[in-house]
C-alpha cells in the first residue's frame, strides 16, 4: 500500500520533472486584471540571456544595492544574433513549446502564459529537460505576461515566423467576446509581430469558437488561408492537436477539433486578390 | 469589504473631476474653452462672444466635455466627453454640423487635415471614424455611424493625432504605448496596417503634439507622459529620438523614502513658426518651454516661465499669432462652491520664437486687459472677469484634477494580502445555497 504513495515533493524523484498537481490553477484568467509582473519597456529590454543562456552567456555585474546593472555577451564566444522566432501565446503547460524544440533545435522559441503558477511549472518543467538532456531544450523558454496588451513590448516588427493559439479561452458569453485572444483588432497587432509569410497557428474544440477566429481570419486584409497541400506538407500542423495537454484530453473524450491556420501576406498581394 | 466599497466610490467620484480645456484656432479667429460640460467660445475676428447653435435645443454637451480642438486647418471644431456624444462643428457659422453618438465616454477626438474625417476614441480603448463627407451618395447610412478602425486592448486612449501629411494616425495611451498606423482612404473598413510602436515611456502616455517646419514637413511626434519626461520620436520607424526630463529640469521631482512622486506632463503645444515646444507639468506654476533642434533631433529647455500666482495650466494652445494660451481649472470639485472654475492667460512674444536670447523678445504674460479682445474675452471664457478672490479654489481644482488623473490612469499597486482580499470579494462567484 505504502508503495503506492508518491512521496509529497514538487518535483517527481523519478522523472525529475515537475508534478503538475502543485501548479494547479483555474483553467481561465482574467485578462483585464493588471497584473503584477515586469514587461520590457521596448523588444530591445527583453533579456535573452535570462532565457537562453546557452546562446547568450552573461556576465552579471552587481553594484553595491545588489542590483543587476549589465549583462555583457561572454567575449570569447562573439554576439549571438538569433531573435525569438516562434511564440505560443496561451502556452499553458508547455507541451507545444517541449515537442517543437526538437523539430526546430536552432529556433528560439518562447511562450507566453498569464497564470502565475502555470508559468512556474513550465519554468521547472524546461529547467528539468536541460539537465537530463544536455544541449537541448535550449532554445525553449517561457514568460508571464499578457499577450494582449504586452505582444509589441516583446517582438519587434515581422520578428516573428510563427503564432501559435491553441485551445484559447472562450469567453463565451457575447458581451465577453471582445476580450478573445482572436479578434479584428488584436490580428492588426499579430500582422505587425508576424514577417510576411509568417503563420499564425490556431486550434479549438469550441465550435462556435472556431467559427469565430476564422470569420477574424478571413475577414482580416492581411491574412489568407493556407492551402490544403501546405497543411499536409507542414510538420507543425499535426502538432496543433497531439502535443498539448488540451489536445490530449479533447481526444481522449472523442472530442472534434476546428483549426485555422492563416499566413501573414502584405498589402499589395491583399490588393490584387 | 468595507475598506474595498470606499474606495471604489472615491474612484467613481473623483473620476467626475475634468480638467478645464482650451483651444485656439489656427489663424486666432476664436478661443473656445471647456469647462466641465459648458463650451465657451470667442469670436476673436468678430470680436463678440459666440452663441453655439446646436439642434437639441437643450445643453450642448450633458457632461464633462473630455476633447476639443479645431481641425481641418480651422474650418470644423470638434467637442466630446463624458455624455458619450461628439458634436462637430463649423467655424463659420458655429452651427453643429453633426452629433456622433459613442458607445463609451470619449476621451479624444482628432480631425483630419482635408476635413473628410473625425476620430474618435473612447475609455475601452477603440478609435472610431465619421465621415464628414455629405456628398457620397451611394453609401449614405453607412457613412452616418461612427465605424471601429482600431483598438488598444483594453486601455484607455488619452490622445490622438493625424500626422502633418495625413498618412498617419497616431494613438497613445495609459499602457505606456503610442501606436502609428497607417490611415486609409477609405478607413471604415480599419486601419489595420501597423506602422511603428512608439516605445520608451515608463508610465501612461498623456500627450501628444507634432512639431514640422517646411524644411522637416513630415514632422517629428512629440509625447508627454506621466513619467514626467517629454519624448521626441521618428513615427516612421518608432524609434525614440531623445528624452527630456522635464519634472527633473523643473525640480518638481520629489521623492518620500521609497516613492518617487513624478509630476505627470498634462499639455504639448507646439509653435507653428519654429521649433519652440510648451509644456505643462502638474505642480508647475507656469509654462515650460522647450526646444527642438531638428537637424540633431534632440531637445533642450529653453526656460520656464513662471506666473506670480497659482497657475498650474490643464491646458495648452497657440495660434499663428505667437501667443500662447493656457487655462486652468477643474469641474465637479467635491466640496467646491463652484460646479466648474476656468482661468485664462495669455503669453506673448513668440513672433520671433527662435530667439528667446535676446531681451527684446521676452514672452510675457498679458494683462488681463491687453489680451486679444480684452476682458470681454475673460468674461465669455472663465464666465466671470476676475478670479483673485478665488486662489484657493483654484488651487484645489488642480489638485483634484492631479488626483483624478492618477486614480484614472495609474494601475493601482495592491499588496499580496490585499490582492487575495479584493478578489474574495469578486461577484462572479455562486452563492452556496
Amino acid at each position: 500500500m505504502s508503495q503506492n504513495n508518491k512521496p509529497n515533493t514538487k518535483i517527481s524523484n523519478s522523472t525529475r520533472l515537475p508534478r503538475k498537481r502543485f501548479y494547479r490553477a483555474r483553467a481561465h484568467s482574467n485578462p483585464l486584471s493588471d497584473s503584477h509582473f515586469p514587461v520590457p519597456i521596448t523588444p530591445l529590454n527583453v533579456d535573452y540571456s535570462l532565457h537562453y543562456p546557452h546562446f547568450f552567456p552573461s556576465y552579471k555585474i552587481n553594484n553595491d544595492n545588489d542590483d543587476v546593472t549589465s549583462t555583457d555577451q561572454a567575449p570569447s564566444l562573439g554576439v549571438c544574433s538569433k531573435k525569438i522566432q516562434f511564440a505560443d501565446i496561451g502556452c499553458g503547460f508547455g507541451g507545444l513549446l517541449v515537442n517543437l524544440a526538437t523539430l526546430f533545435p536552432e529556433t528560439l522559441m518562447i511562450g507566453m502564459e498569464l497564470r502565475d503558477k502555470v508559468t512556474e511549472y513550465v519554468r521547472e518543467r524546461i529547467l528539468a529537460l536541460r539537465e537530463a538532456n544536455p544541449g537541448q531544450y535550449q532554445n525553449i523558454s517561457v514568460v508571464r505576461t499578457n499577450s494582449m496588451k504586452y505582444i509589441p513590448n516583446f517582438f519587434e516588427k515581422g520578428q516573428l515566423l510563427k503564432m501559435f493559439f491553441l485551445f484559447p479561452d472562450p469567453h463565451f458569453k457575447e458581451k465577453n467576446h471582445r476580450r478573445r485572444v482572436i479578434s479584428p483588432h488584436l490580428l492588426d497587432e499579430y500582422a505587425y509581430t508576424l514577417e510576411v509569410g509568417g503563420i499564425i497557428y490556431t486550434i479549438t474544440d469550441v465550435e462556435e469558437l472556431g467559427e469565430w477566429m476564422k470569420a477574424c481570419l478571413e475577414g482580416h486584409p492581411l491574412f489568407e488561408a493556407i492551402t490544403e497541400e501546405e497543411l499536409k506538407a507542414d510538420p507543425v500542423v499535426k502538432l496543433l492537436t497531439s502535443a498539448t495537454e488540451e489536445g490530449q484530453k479533447v481526444a481522449r473524450n472523442g472530442g472534434q477539433t476546428f483549426q485555422a491556420v492563416y499566413r501573414r501576406i502584405s498589402v499589395s498581394e491583399e490588393e490584387s486578390r | 469589504m468595507a475598506e474595498t466599497t470606499i474606495d471604489e466610490g472615491e474612484t467613481n467620484r473623483e473620476m467626475e473631476v475634468a480638467p478645464a480645456l482650451i483651444a485656439v484656432h489656427p489663424l486666432e479667429k476664436s478661443v473656445a474653452v471647456a469647462a466641465g460640460a459648458e463650451l465657451r467660445v470667442f469670436d476673436l475676428e468678430g470680436d463678440c462672444p459666440v452663441t453655439l447653435l446646436d439642434d437639441s435645443g437643450g445643453p450642448l454637451h450633458a457632461d464633462s466635455i473630455r476633447a476639443i480642438r479645431f481641425g481641418a486647418k480651422g474650418r470644423l471644431f470638434a467637442s466630446a466627453g463624458d455624455d458619450k456624444l461628439v458634436k462637430i462643428w463649423t467655424t463659420d457659422s458655429w452651427r453643429c454640423l453633426r452629433t456622433v453618438c459613442s458607445e463609451k465616454r470619449v476621451s479624444a477626438v482628432a480631425i483630419s487635415h482635408d476635413g473628410l474625417f473625425v476620430c474618435f476614441a473612447d475609455k475601452f480603448g477603440v478609435v472610431w471614424v465619421v465621415s464628414l463627407d455629405e456628398e457620397e451618395g451611394n453609401q449614405p447610412l453607412v457613412n452616418k455611424k461612427a465605424a471601429p478602425i482600431l483598438a488598444h486592448y483594453c486601455s484607455i486612449i488619452t490622445s490622438l493625432e493625424f500626422s502633418p501629411d495625413g498618412r498617419f494616425i497616431i494613438s497613445a495611451d495609459r499602457d505606456f504605448k503610442i501606436r502609428v498606423t497607417m490611415f486609409p482612404m477609405k478607413p471604415f473598413k480599419g486601419a489595420h496596417e501597423i506602422q511603428s510602436f512608439c516605445l520608451g515611456h515608463t508610465e501612461f502616455v498623456s500627450c501628444l503634439a507634432f512639431l514640422c517646419t517646411p524644411d522637416y514637413s513630415q514632422g517629428f511626434l512629440l509625447s508627454g507622459g506621466g513619467d514626467s519626461t517629454v519624448r521626441l520620436w521618428d513615427i516612421a520607424s518608432g524609434s525614440l529620438l531623445h528624452t527630456c526630463e522635464v519634472g527633473a529640469q523643473a525640480e518638481l521631482v520629489e521623492s518620500n523614502g521609497d516613492e518617487v512622486c513624478h509630476p505627470a506632463v498634462t499639455a504639448i503645444c507646439t509653435f507653428p513658426v519654429g521649433s519652440l515646444i510648451a509644456v505643462a507639468i502638474q505642480s508647475l506654476h507656469g509654462v515650460m518651454l522647450l526646444n527642438c533642434d531638428l537637424s540633431g533631433r534632440t531637445l533642450s529647455v529653453v526656460k520656464v516661465v513662471s506666473m506670480g500666482d497659482v497657475f498650474i495650466a490643464t491646458s495648452l494652445g497657440m495660434s499663428s499669432a505667437g501667443r500662447l494660451w493656457m487655462v486652468t481649472g477643474a469641474s465637479n470639485i467635491h466640496g467646491s462652491n463652484f460646479t466648474s472654475l476656468a482661468r485664462v492667460k495669455v503669453l506673448a512674444g513668440f513672433e520671433m520664437s527662435n530667439n528667446l536670447d535676446s531681451s527684446e523678445n521676452e514672452p510675457c504674460m498679458l494683462e488681463d486687459a491687453n489680451i486679444p479682445g480684452g476682458e470681454k474675452v475673460l468674461e465669455k471664457l472663465q464666465g466671470c472677469v476676475s478670479l483673485a478672490k478665488e486662489e484657493k479654489a483654484l488651487a484645489a481644482a488642480t489638485e483634484a484634477v492631479k488626483i483624478a488623473m492618477r486614480n484614472l490612469l495609474i494601475k493601482k499597486q495592491y499588496s499580496v494580502d490585499k490582492r487575495e482580499l479584493r478578489k474574495k470579494s469578486r461577484n462572479d462567484r455562486k452563492l452556496k445555497q
